[in-house]
Order: C-alpha cells, then sequence, then structure tokens
C-alpha cells in the first residue's frame, strides 16, 4: 500500500524539488560560502578564510548605502499601501466583470519590458524632454528641472514597477472578506468607521502583510531601477551588489551583501509566519 | 400581546425589474414571535433585511417603535439580526464576539464583562470564552451569535434561518431553546425559515409569503386548520386538493361537485356554481367500505407509506387522482386492492377561493 503511493509523490514533488535544490540551494550555500572567503588580486577568488568582507560592511560608505536602500524601500512599500490598498478596497467592491477588467489593467505593466519602460520615463523626464517643457511653458518653473539621476525618480519608478505586487494579494485578501462580517458589525452598532478598523483592517492584514514582502524584498534588491533612472550614481544594495560581482569584481563583498539581504529578507517572512497565524486583535 | 412594535406599510422592494416584495403590510406585536414562512425567493429574507436596514425599501415605510426607520443606518437601529451563516468574527474570541456591541457603545470595562459573563450563562457556553469561533461546533456558534445580538437588549430580534446549518436533531433542540428563550426574554422575534415544520413549532403568529406577498397571516393553527390559499394548504404540512363547483348550498354545509364524485364542506360565502378548491388534511380523512351518506367519494387502496409515527394510505380515485389519509396504525382490514369510500366530518375540510387566473396557472405548473 504505501509504495504505492509513493511512486505519484515522486512524480508530482521530485523534480521540482531536485531542480530547486541544484538551481537554487546549492548556488545559495555557495554565495555563504564565497562571502566567507577571499578578493585575490587579480579579481578572483581565493579559498582563504575571512571575516573581511563582513568588516567592510561596518564602513559608514556601506552603511549609508544599506540604510537609503532600507529608507527607499520602506518609502516604496509605504506609497504602494497607500495607494494601493484603497484601489484593491475599490475593485473588490465592483462586481466580478468589472473587478476582473481592472486587474488586467494593473498587469499590463507586466507585458511590457522593464527596461524598455525604464528607458521612456529617461526620454519624458530629460531636462529637454516632454515634462520638462510643460512644466517651463505652464510657467511652473523658469528653469529645467533635473529630475534624471534623482533619488526622487528612483523611487518614483520603484513605487510604479511595485505598485501591481501591493494591489492584487490585498485585492484578494479583500475580496474574500465575508460581507455579512460588515453587516453584522454595522448591526451591532458600529459605524463605517469603527467596523472598518475592527473587522476590514484586521481581517485583511494578511493580504497586508503579503505586499508588504512583496514590495520591500524587491526593493531592496532591485537594481535595474536605480540603474536605469538612478544613472548608476545613485548607489543601493541592488547596484552595489551587480558591480561588486562585474566590474569591480569583488565577489567576496558581493556575496556578504547578498547575505545581509537574505537575512533581511528571512526576518521579515518569519514576522510574516508569525503574524498571519496569530492574526488576533484585542477589542477589549 | 399587546401593541404593535414594527410596522410595514405598503413595503415593496425591487432588484432592478424583479419585484421582490410587493405591497407588504404587517405588524408586529410587541413581544410575539413571528415567522415569515415561505419557499426561497418569496422575499421573506429581503423583508427582515430592509427592517434591519441592510436593503431600502422602494417603496412603503417601515417604522420600529411609532418611529420611522427609514433615514438610519443598520448601526442606528434598536434591532439585532442573527445571521443565516453565524457571521461571527473569525479573529475574535467568544467573549470577545460577545462583547462587540458593548464595546463599540463604549460601555465601561467592569459591566462588559459581567453582561457577557451572564449571556454567556444563558446560552450555556461557560468555558469557552477563550475560543475561537473556528473551535466551535455549528450548535455553539449558534449560541455566540444568539448572545451576540441579545447583549445588546434589542427591541426586535431578526433572525434569518438561524438553524438552516444545523443538522436535525439539533435543529429540534435549538428550536425549543429559543423559543423558552424569547419568552423569558419577553422580546420580539421575527423569525425567516422555510420550514414549516419549525414555524409551526415556534410561531406565535406565521405569515406565509409567496413571490413578494403574505398570503396568510395567523397562527400555526389557524394557518394549519384554515389555509385560506390554495398555496398556504399545499406548503404547510400535507393536503389533499380537490376542485369542484359549488353543487348545493346546506344551512352552513355545501355541497361540491368534482371529477372524483361529490362531496361535502362546511363554509360560507361562496355561491351556487361557484368553483373553489376543497383542502382535507390526511389525519382528517376517514375509510369505510360502504358509501357514506352524503360522500361519493370511491377509491381503490394503492399501497402503505410507513412513515414512523403514522402509516399513511395511499389511495386512486375514478378521476386519477391520488388522495392520502394517516392513521397511528395501520388497519389490517383494508388491503392494496380494496375499494373504499372516503368521507370526512365537513367542519374538517376548507373551503378555498379560487385565486385570480395567474395564480391558478401558476399552481397548476407546480
Amino acid at each position: 500500500m504505501k509504495k504505492k503511493n509513493r511512486l505519484p509523490a515522486l512524480a508530482m514533488a521530485g523534480p521540482v524539488s531536485v531542480w530547486m535544490i541544484l538551481f537554487v540551494t546549492i548556488p545559495m550555500f555557495f554565495i555563504i560560502f564565497i562571502s566567507f572567503m577571499s578578493r585575490g588580486i587579480f579579481g578572483d577568488v581565493v579559498y582563504d578564510p575571512s571575516m573581511e568582507s563582513y568588516l567592510t560592511l561596518l564602513d559608514s560608505t556601506y552603511f549609508n548605502v544599506i540604510s537609503k536602500s532600507l529608507k527607499v524601500a520602506a518609502f516604496t512599500t509605504l506609497a504602494c499601501l497607500g495607494l494601493g490598498y484603497p484601489f484593491a478596497y475599490y475593485i473588490a467592491k465592483r462586481p466580478k466583470d468589472q473587478a476582473a477588467k481592472y486587474i488586467t489593467l494593473i498587469m499590463i505593466p507586466f507585458w511590457t519590458n522593464t527596461l524598455m519602460r525604464l528607458n521612456s520615463w529617461l526620454l519624458l523626464f530629460q531636462t529637454s524632454g516632454p515634462v520638462n517643457n510643460f512644466l517651463q511653458n505652464s510657467g511652473i518653473t523658469d528653469a529645467p528641472v533635473r529630475f534624471v539621476y534623482t533619488d526622487e525618480l528612483v523611487a518614483l519608478g520603484m513605487v510604479t514597477s511595485m505598485l501591481p505586487f501591493a494591489v492584487l494579494p490585498m485585492y484578494s485578501s479583500i475580496e474574500k472578506l465575508n460581507k455579512s462580517l460588515l453587516e453584522a458589525s454595522a448591526d451591532l452598532g458600529a459605524d463605517a468607521k469603527t467596523t472598518f478598523q475592527k473587522i476590514t483592517l484586521p481581517l485583511t492584514f494578511p493580504g497586508i502583510f503579503s505586499a508588504i514582502i512583496l514590495v520591500f524584498i524587491p526593493s531592496l534588491g532591485v537594481y535595474t531601477v536605480p540603474d536605469m533612472l538612478g544613472g548608476g550614481k545613485v548607489l543601493y544594495i541592488g547596484n552595489i551588489i551587480k558591480n561588486q560581482f562585474g566590474m569591480i569584481r569583488n565577489w567576496p563583498l558581493g556575496a556578504a551583501l547578498s547575505c545581509l539581504l537574505i537575512a533581511i529578507t528571512g526576518l521579515l517572512i518569519f514576522l510574516y509566519t508569525r503574524f498571519t497565524s496569530i492574526e488576533e486583535m484585542e477589542v477589549v | 400581546m399587546s401593541d404593535s412594535i414594527v410596522s410595514l406599510q405598503g413595503v415593496y422592494k425591487r432588484f432592478g425589474k424583479n419585484t421582490v416584495v410587493r405591497d407588504m403590510n404587517l405588524e408586529i406585536l410587541e413581544g410575539e414571535f413571528l415567522t415569515l414562512l415561505g419557499p426561497s425567493g418569496c422575499g421573506k429574507t429581503t423583508t427582515l433585511r430592509m427592517i434591519a436596514g441592510f436593503e431600502e425599501t422602494s417603496a412603503g415605510s417601515i417604522t420600529v417603535q411609532g418611529e420611522s426607520v427609514e433615514n438610519k443606518e443598520p448601526y442606528q437601529r434598536d434591532v439585532n439580526t442573527v445571521f443565516q451563516n453565524y457571521a461571527l468574527f473569525p479573529h475574535m474570541t467568544v467573549f470577545n464576539n460577545v462583547a462587540y456591541g458593548l464595546t463599540i457603545r463604549k460601555v465601561p470595562k467592569a459591566e462588559i464583562a459581567s453582561r457577557v459573563a451572564d449571556m454567556i450563562d444563558l446560552v450555556q457556553l461557560k468555558g469557552y470564552e477563550d475560543r475561537k469561533p473556528d473551535e466551535l461546533s455549528g450548535g455553539q456558534k449558534q449560541r455566540v451569535a444568539i448572545a451576540r445580538a441579545l447583549i445588546n437588549n434589542p427591541k426586535v430580534l431578526l433572525l434569518d434561518e438561524p438553524l438552516g446549518a444545523l443538522d436535525l436533531k439539533l435543529r429540534k433542540q435549538m428550536q425549543v431553546e429559543l423559543k423558552r428563550l424569547q419568552k423569558r426574554l419577553g422580546i420580539t422575534f421575527v423569525y425567516v425559515t422555510h420550514d414549516q415544520e419549525e414555524a409551526l413549532t415556534m410561531s406565535d403568529r406565521i405569515a406565509v409569503m409567496r413571490e413578494g406577498v403574505i398570503e396568510q397571516l395567523g397562527t400555526p393553527t389557524d394557518i394549519y386548520d384554515y389555509p385560506g390559499t390554495r398555496f398556504v394548504a399545499g406548503f404547510i404540512g400535507e393536503s389533499n386538493l380537490f376542485d369542484g363547483v359549488v353543487e348545493e348550498l346546506l344551512d352552513g354545509l355545501m355541497r361540491i361537485r368534482t371529477k372524483a364524485g361529490s362531496l361535502l364542506v362546511q363554509g360560507e360565502g361562496f355561491a351556487l356554481g361557484e368553483q373553489l378548491h376543497v383542502s382535507i388534511r390526511p389525519e382528517y380523512v376517514e375509510v369505510a367500505k360502504e358509501p357514506v351518506d352524503g360522500f361519493d367519494i370511491q377509491g381503490r387502496v394503492k399501497d402503505f407509506i410507513y412513515m414512523g409515527t403514522v402509516v399513511k394510505t395511499a389511495v386512486d380515485l375514478k378521476d386519477g387522482q391520488e388522495i392520502k389519509y394517516s392513521r397511528f396504525e395501520q388497519d389490517q382490514s383494508i388491503q392494496p386492492g380494496d375499494t373504499v369510500y372516503l368521507s370526512w366530518k365537513p367542519s374538517r375540510a376548507v373551503a378555498i377561493k379560487m385565486g385570480t387566473e395567474a395564480e391558478e396557472r401558476y399552481e397548476e405548473e407546480k
């Protein structure tokens, strides 16, 4: 009996497990391993154990980059939640067929190439571009404003590319919310605001937390947006890691930075599993 | 029973082109257990939701304690609802669910604690205060839902098929408990169900609804013994129905000619030659091997159906109609294939006026 059951299980879960072990788990351990090695004179990895890379991270340059990256990721996350929740709420309350259309609209950015989209932003926002022309022609500004290669444009670009990841999980948890719970709350004397605070918000919290994870983690590691809109001059963890493995060829340092990202991500996921299993809020 | 506490006057509800409730007039009396009974889609739940404030009326007015509730949001109305699928807050404990209404009203914590404890006692859930709804059985959830509504001392408690999700045995037990609770607290209950037995067991009065209209309003005995329409006769309990014409008027009695033969029924207000329905409950049908005075309904015994407490006997009449009669014990002298003569005390049968043509056609289709 037992033997009979084992084959389909192996056939179903086996390929993905092998795939993940080969192409995710092993490389990840390799990265952790490299982070504890040292850099050779020619930019190669010398298998000589050392904590040097981690000590370098304590350097104020890296510390500043890390804290700035965290700030931008936090800003992106907050902006996505602030913009995304009301929108998700709105479409969740529409009839099903209408909601599907809104979801499709939200998905459109996924259909276009990121690099192409970011390049078009550069054209739009450059000193002699349409945005600056409009601002000057309408008298809002006297001189061209420098948008490109600034932290602000990077943040704007991050919010734009991350917004769908915030809307989708929040939409699905708001949509799942049983309407009769809201009616019960109203029936028991709660006005709309109280019902939102005591019922809607706590019950859609798993969706909000999913959105936080789905936005914050990629925002922290993304390098295309800062590279393009920041012109590579605005440094974040993402493009520093990319540079360590690329131009600068300091693999151990890049690996150490990667490990830091993994640690932050792991902490967030740990918090997520804790929160969603408890997901309760005291009323009295 | 005294004054009217909830009053519906000329209430209509339309969803698009669909009229779900039409011209409903209903006075719900203080302290009574009133049931809205009808098949699904008859507008009973919509009526309840209009009283609660979840649906707006399309026309007409609803007053609670003489005050119009038209412009009151659900949270401003002195009524509470027990929802069909309980609608307990899944992220809160039993205690917090029950305390919800008081918390919203910012009642002092000490008072909340004692009132919740009393209420949890009342619905016999002591010891379950810290459980979450998904750790409770259906019956326990139901009790929490009732406690959560009752703790607010509503003027009227609205119950939307509250026992629908429970199994038969538990449902019977909860019926009795709910009825006792209502008597003890003296709160007006407006109860929605499609289960006629439940309605008969629990209600002081029943409003039988069909297609958005109250077909008949009365005590369970009234409704059962004197169904006012053909629909009510068929929906509440089991009825044998005859279509016929008044052939003779005999001082309170009428001789009716039907395709199955002639019969007697008590009734007034019918004219000679008028078409009508006659309803007779299976338990009132009498059986004899010889013709009975005044009746000419002959049939052939088809089979017996054992129902536990009663045995039903099906009899085929000469026009092809099947009539059922029920007895506590099977009469051994009557066997399938026997020819029998059916009759009844004319006062036990009910003469029902013909409905409009549309109603009759609707019934025919069923």
